[in-house]
């Protein structure tokens, strides 16, 4: 493997990591609720810029993101409860243009809360470079990929083991009957929110060292997230992990090799040709819809 | 009197009547600027509602159509130095061309699917004019030349404003015949139930096409008039926000209400314009808009207004019959 490549891929994956967190995101609610949350990527701006204007009014760190996650999970939770609650069992248009409303709303709240600059984080644990086949692997991108790691195995855990998750993963199974073995449905509906909040959160304080994050940041990595969701298979927990590489390393090989200026363009291009011709995502459930 | 009373006939009059009667109250140009950006708006706005409310599919990528046909428009006259009608002829002929290719796949997708599909495709017309620096000017934009008709050049706020408000009036006699031709029916049954419209032995598909190409023809016409009257076109006009604008004004107005398109586009065109003093909180108001007329008023304006007037009217029946 030529060091070129091996550049390419090293940072592939660390985007791709964060697109998968976002897609998770994505997974979980569309399996709880069955609405596709636009305000996804709203979170990621949350969880960075929180942290940054945290660091610099002076508390340490670990302070700080563990505040911009819950201030994230709590945003998360209040659109649930204020928003898409109280449109239950409307159409899918207006579900999507609610949380869209939501997003916009939340990026022009940010804009005035903080400012329109562009703003950076420290690396976690320095920036000397490590070499790996001649490609430099900067120490942030372990975090991301380790971070990555630990949440997905903690999810599978969670969604496996707990009764919570199980709760969770039968309501999105058929709603109405886990309601008649006794779920409390709405609250795995609130909950979903909050996870899901938490998770894009996450995913934007890891990549503020690496990528800088602003007030509209949410808007490209959102709709990424969402590309890899569809990628892999909308609401399939290993489909959008899968869906989050594969577009992270397919953005970075084509910047490398085709044009840095339609890296963007890749996303959408796979997320339609994935839609025309495997409508189910890559390890999508085949489902048939009853009339 | 019964023809006062019908959409058709009655409220056709009505809005050439208000057309026509606007003028005395624009007391300059400003006035007139924003009442022809309405009026480009509620173009789109009619057309993107057949789509929407008639037919029931999303689109989250009109702003793509709009601002294909407003490059389109732009090149070809500035750059090729073609005469602006036939620039636009061609640009709308080449949109249309598009919608009908990817029409097919795209519609065969449904609800959250179709509106990633058309999520995507605006995106990506966004993102090729942004980049294209060589033919769009970048981010930066482009000049655009003014529309020269045969004879006279298009110019000035007055017959800019009488075109347009021509064209709207145009626009909502086709969406009103369009609603109540046989295509018309087949949409609204495919809206409530795409099998058992194909049972009843509706082409679903080519429907749905149909009035695909119709909406983006709507969008593209307009974004080439939207060019040729600022004079100046950036990217702007082709992002997934300007696409979510319209698709608010749609459902602001009314979903399934031609005149509620109209009534939408006039609202949420005009309101930026009153608020330019709090312009830091335009996107906070934007955003409350959208949750707060799909939560509380989820038929839209005027089909809400249009029902209470009924009720109350049906009240007064009631009323004196006893």
């Amino acid at each position: 493997m030529s060091p070129q490549l091996a550049q390419y891929l090293l940072s592939g994956v660390t985007i791709g990591a964060v697109y998968a967190l976002v897609a998770l995101g994505f997974s979980i609610i569309f399996n709880a609720s069955h609405v596709i949350n636009f305000a996804q990527g709203e979170f990621v701006m949350i969880g960075g810029m929180t942290t940054v204007s945290l660091i610099g009014s002076g508390l340490p760190l670990p302070l700080a993101m563990i505040a911009a996650v819950l201030l994230a999970a709590l945003v998360g939770l209040a659109l649930e409860k204020l928003a898409v609650e109280p449109a239950r069992g409307a159409p899918v248009a207006t579900l999507i243009i609610i949380t869209i409303g939501a997003s916009i709303f939340l990026r022009g709240l940010a804009g005035l809360v903080w400012d329109k600059k562009l703003h950076t984080l420290a690396p976690f644990s320095g920036s000397t470079p490590i070499e790996i086949a001649g490609a430099a692997l900067l120490p942030q991108s372990l975090w991301v990929l380790g971070v990555t790691f630990a949440i997905v195995l903690a999810l599978s855990w969670f969604f496996g083991r707990t009764l919570l998750g199980k709760a969770m993963l039968a309501t999105s199974n058929q709603r109405l009957a886990a309601q008649l073995v006794g779920i409390n449905v709405r609250r795995v509906l609130l909950i979903s929110f909050g996870l899901s909040a938490a998770l894009g959160a996450v995913a934007g304080i890891l990549i503020t060292p690496i990528a800088l994050t602003s007030w509209d940041v949410g808007i490209m990595l959102g709709l990424k997230g969402f590309a890899a969701a569809v990628l892999g298979g909308l609401g399939s927990g290993p489909g959008a992990v899968l869906g989050g590489l594969a577009l992270g390393i397919a953005e970075a090989l084509s910047a490398g090799y085709l044009s840095s200026a339609y890296k963007d363009v890749i996303a959408f291009v796979l997320m339609l040709a994935v839609l025309f011709f495997m409508p189910n995502g890559i390890l999508g459930r085949h489902s048939a819809e009853r009339v | 009197m019964r023809w006062l009373a019908s959409p058709r006939t009655g409220g056709l009059f009505a809005l050439v009547a208000v057309i026509a009667a606007l003028p005395l109250a624009l007391s300059n140009n400003y006035f007139y600027e924003v009442a022809i950006l309405v009026g480009l708006n509620a173009i789109v706005c009619v057309g993107l509602n057949l789509l929407i409310g008639y037919a029931g599919q999303i689109s989250l990528g009109h702003a793509g159509f709009f601002g294909l046909g407003a490059y389109g428009s732009a090149i070809l006259s500035a750059r090729f130095g073609w005469p602006p009608l036939a620039a636009l002829a061609v640009a709308t002929a080449g949109v249309a061309l598009l919608a009908y290719v990817i029409g097919r796949p795209i519609l065969r997708l449904r609800g959250h699917y179709l509106a990633m599909a058309t999520l995507g495709m605006g995106v990506i017309v966004s993102i090729v004019t942004a980049t294209e620096d060589r033919w769009t000017g970048g981010p930066d934009g482009m000049p655009v030349p003014p529309l020269r008709l045969p004879g006279a050049t298009l110019s000035g706020e007055g017959p800019w404003y009488a075109v347009v408000g021509f064209l709207v009036v145009a626009a909502v006699w086709l969406s009103l015949n369009l609603i109540e031709s046989p295509t018309g029916r087949a949409l609204r049954a495919l809206s409530g139930s795409e099998i058992a419209a194909e049972v009843s032995g509706i082409d679903s598909a080519r429907q749905k096409v149909l009035v695909f190409v119709i909406s983006a023809v709507f969008a593209s016409v307009a974004g080439s008039l939207t060019a040729h009257y600022s004079g100046f076109i950036t990217p702007s006009k082709a992002t997934f926000l300007h696409s979510i604008e319209f698709v608010t004004m749609v459902v602001f107005g009314g979903m399934a209400s031609t005149y509620g398109a109209v009534v939408g586009a006039a609202v949420l065109t005009t309101l930026p314009q009153l608020l330019t003093v709090f312009k830091d909180y335009e996107m906070i108001a934007l955003g409350s808009i959208m949750m707060g007329t799909m939560i509380f008023m989820p038929k839209g304006l005027v089909p809400s207004i249009g029902g209470l007037v009924g009720a109350a009217a049906a009240a007064r029946a009631r009323k004196a019959v006893r």
